[in-house]
């Protein structure tokens, strides 16, 4: 392993990972921390106060000229157009099939000037698909990814601790907004966007200058947390994760992401499949699920109905929070609604789950 | 650190010998415990199973993964440790101790013999963390 190790990518944070005993991971090329504390720690940290999490792997592209909006409308489901300055939205870039180039987030500096968050894994391929498509417009499209580091901290005293430290209006830090300003006297730009279910997300973006931020929001007590606990927190939340639950071959209406599809906005790229989908239903559909009997559904185990397959785990853990086994699954439309049950082939035993109305947890107001 | 008067595994299992004769106490290593993270459930073998070395013996639902438990020696499952069912993080907060998780009458004790000693264990992880 100490031979890819020198060969993985690392964050302006690795250090300092490193420094707090961050247990280390190859994620997708990337040298991160899995876990510090203990993945249920950390957990409960940001349900209950706050955690900080380096997100500096995923990858920020930009796209400006007067063509953007139009490029951007073209590549994606969502209605770009609804978006205002200083607002960002969830959305799909999506093949013409309408499965997911990637699951990412827009932000709208102006209707000219965009600012694009993407999975790690998904950088190149989603700069090479949106360059692509803008081959004849009056459009340039930028991969900064290496210009940026990202933190997200999250939990219900994200305000609380970084208001006092930065020049962000408040109004910035409403869901689905962002501002540029300052933490700590480094330049970024702050936004609330990410998990729902969590009411808080706050994410600040810098140019390479993560540790001493890091530094003074967990000397401040925030939590540092690892790929683990991301992942039981956004499962919780039932946010999708491409690679598990979403991906080239899945579409966002069977994703249960309809609400980001926007048919009447004019032509893009996968939109008759998704018209078709909206209209007759899709052949399957992403449900939350719990396990009855014991046991947990993780990625890959096969959804069984005799000795036919009929779905798929996509995502599964024990969460934290609820303390129960849940996860995600692909379901057929006719066995999707909540209370239906199911079988999961768990190392070659069938055992029993049942589908459940999601999020799986929400955060009381 | 890791007891001196068990005997060790390479698959990370620990056997320790009951003062009375052929029974022996088996658990995992708290080496194994720190990788796998929380423990969030344990499935043990029923009581009077006969196991081979090496025979899968159970699994072990950590937050992260799931991974199974195989046998380091031979013999007849007599007792285990249903504390495990309702308080699964014995395993990562006591692996030695109450986190035990079955005890086992040796069919072949000399197999124990052929097991790690502690500081052959210690040695033994020490080369696979570093890899």
């Amino acid at each position: 392993m100490s031979d890819d190790a020198a060969n993985l990518k690392k964050t302006p944070l690795n250090g300092v990972e490193h420094d707090l005993g961050g247990k280390m991971v190859d994620f997708g090329g990337w040298e991160l921390p899995v876990q510090f504390a203990g993945i249920l720690e950390e957990h409960a940290s940001v349900r209950e106060r706050v955690g900080l999490f380096d997100v500096s792997h995923m990858g920020e592209l930009t796209v400006n000229g007067p063509d953007a909006l139009t490029l951007l409308q073209r590549a994606t489901c969502n209605d770009v157009s609804k978006l205002e300055n200083g607002r960002a939205q969830y959305n799909g870039l999506l093949y013409p099939t309408a499965g997911f180039v990637d699951d990412i987030l827009i932000y709208q500096n102006s209707p000219d000037d965009f600012f694009i968050v993407v999975n790690a894994s998904n950088t190149d391929k989603d700069y090479e698909w949106i360059a692509d498509a803008a081959k004849g417009m009056d459009v340039d499209v930028r991969n900064v990814s290496a210009d940026y580091a990202q933190l997200a901290l999250q939990g219900p005293e994200a305000e609380r601790l970084l208001q006092p430290r930065t020049d962000v209006s408040r109004g910035a830090m409403k869901y689905d907004h962002f501002g540029t300003g300052h933490v700590d006297c480094v330049t970024v730009i702050v936004s609330r966007t990410g998990t729902r279910g969590d009411g808080r997300d706050e994410i600040h973006r810098q140019t390479a200058a993560g540790p001493p931020i890091q530094r003074s929001l967990t000397a401040a007590s925030a939590t540092t947390g690892g790929l683990g606990a991301r992942d039981t927190l956004r499962l919780e939340a039932k946010m999708a994760l491409y690679g598990n639950d979403i991906d080239g071959t899945t579409t966002p209406i069977e994703a249960d992401l309809g609400w980001i599809v926007k048919v009447d906005k004019g032509d893009f790229f996968g939109r008759d499949v998704l018209q078709r989908e909206k209209s007759e239903g899709p052949r399957r559909k992403l449900v939350g699920f719990e396990m009855v009997d014991r046991g947990i559904g993780r990625h890959g185990y096969p959804v069984v109905d005799g000795s036919e397959e009929i779905g798929v785990v996509t995502s599964g853990t024990h969460s934290p929070t609820l303390k129960k086994a849940l996860g995600l699954a692909y379901l057929p439309l006719d066995k999707s609604a909540p209370g239906s049950e199911f079988m999961v082939l768990i190392r070659g035993k069938e055992t029993r789950a049942r589908v459940v109305p999601t999020p799986f947890y929400k955060r009381a107001k | 650190m890791t007891p001196e008067d068990n005997r060790y595994a390479k698959s990370h299992e620990y056997v320790h010998p009951e003062a009375e004769g052929d029974l022996v106490v088996i658990g995992i290593t708290d080496y194994a415990q720190k990788e796998l993270g929380d423990v969030v459930f344990v499935e043990l073998p029923q009581v009077g199973a006969e196991l081979e070395l090496g025979d899968e013996f159970g699994s072990i639902e950590s937050v992260k993964a799931v991974s199974e438990l195989f046998s380091p020696v031979s013999g007849e499952v007599v007792e285990v440790n249903d504390a495990l069912n309702l308080k699964p993080e014995l395993v990562n907060t006591d692996p030695y101790g109450d986190g035990w998780m079955m005890k086992m009458r040796l069919s072949v004790p000399e197999e124990v013999e052929e097991m790690m000693t502690a500081e052959e264990y210690e040695e033994y992880v020490e080369k696979e963390s570093a890899h």
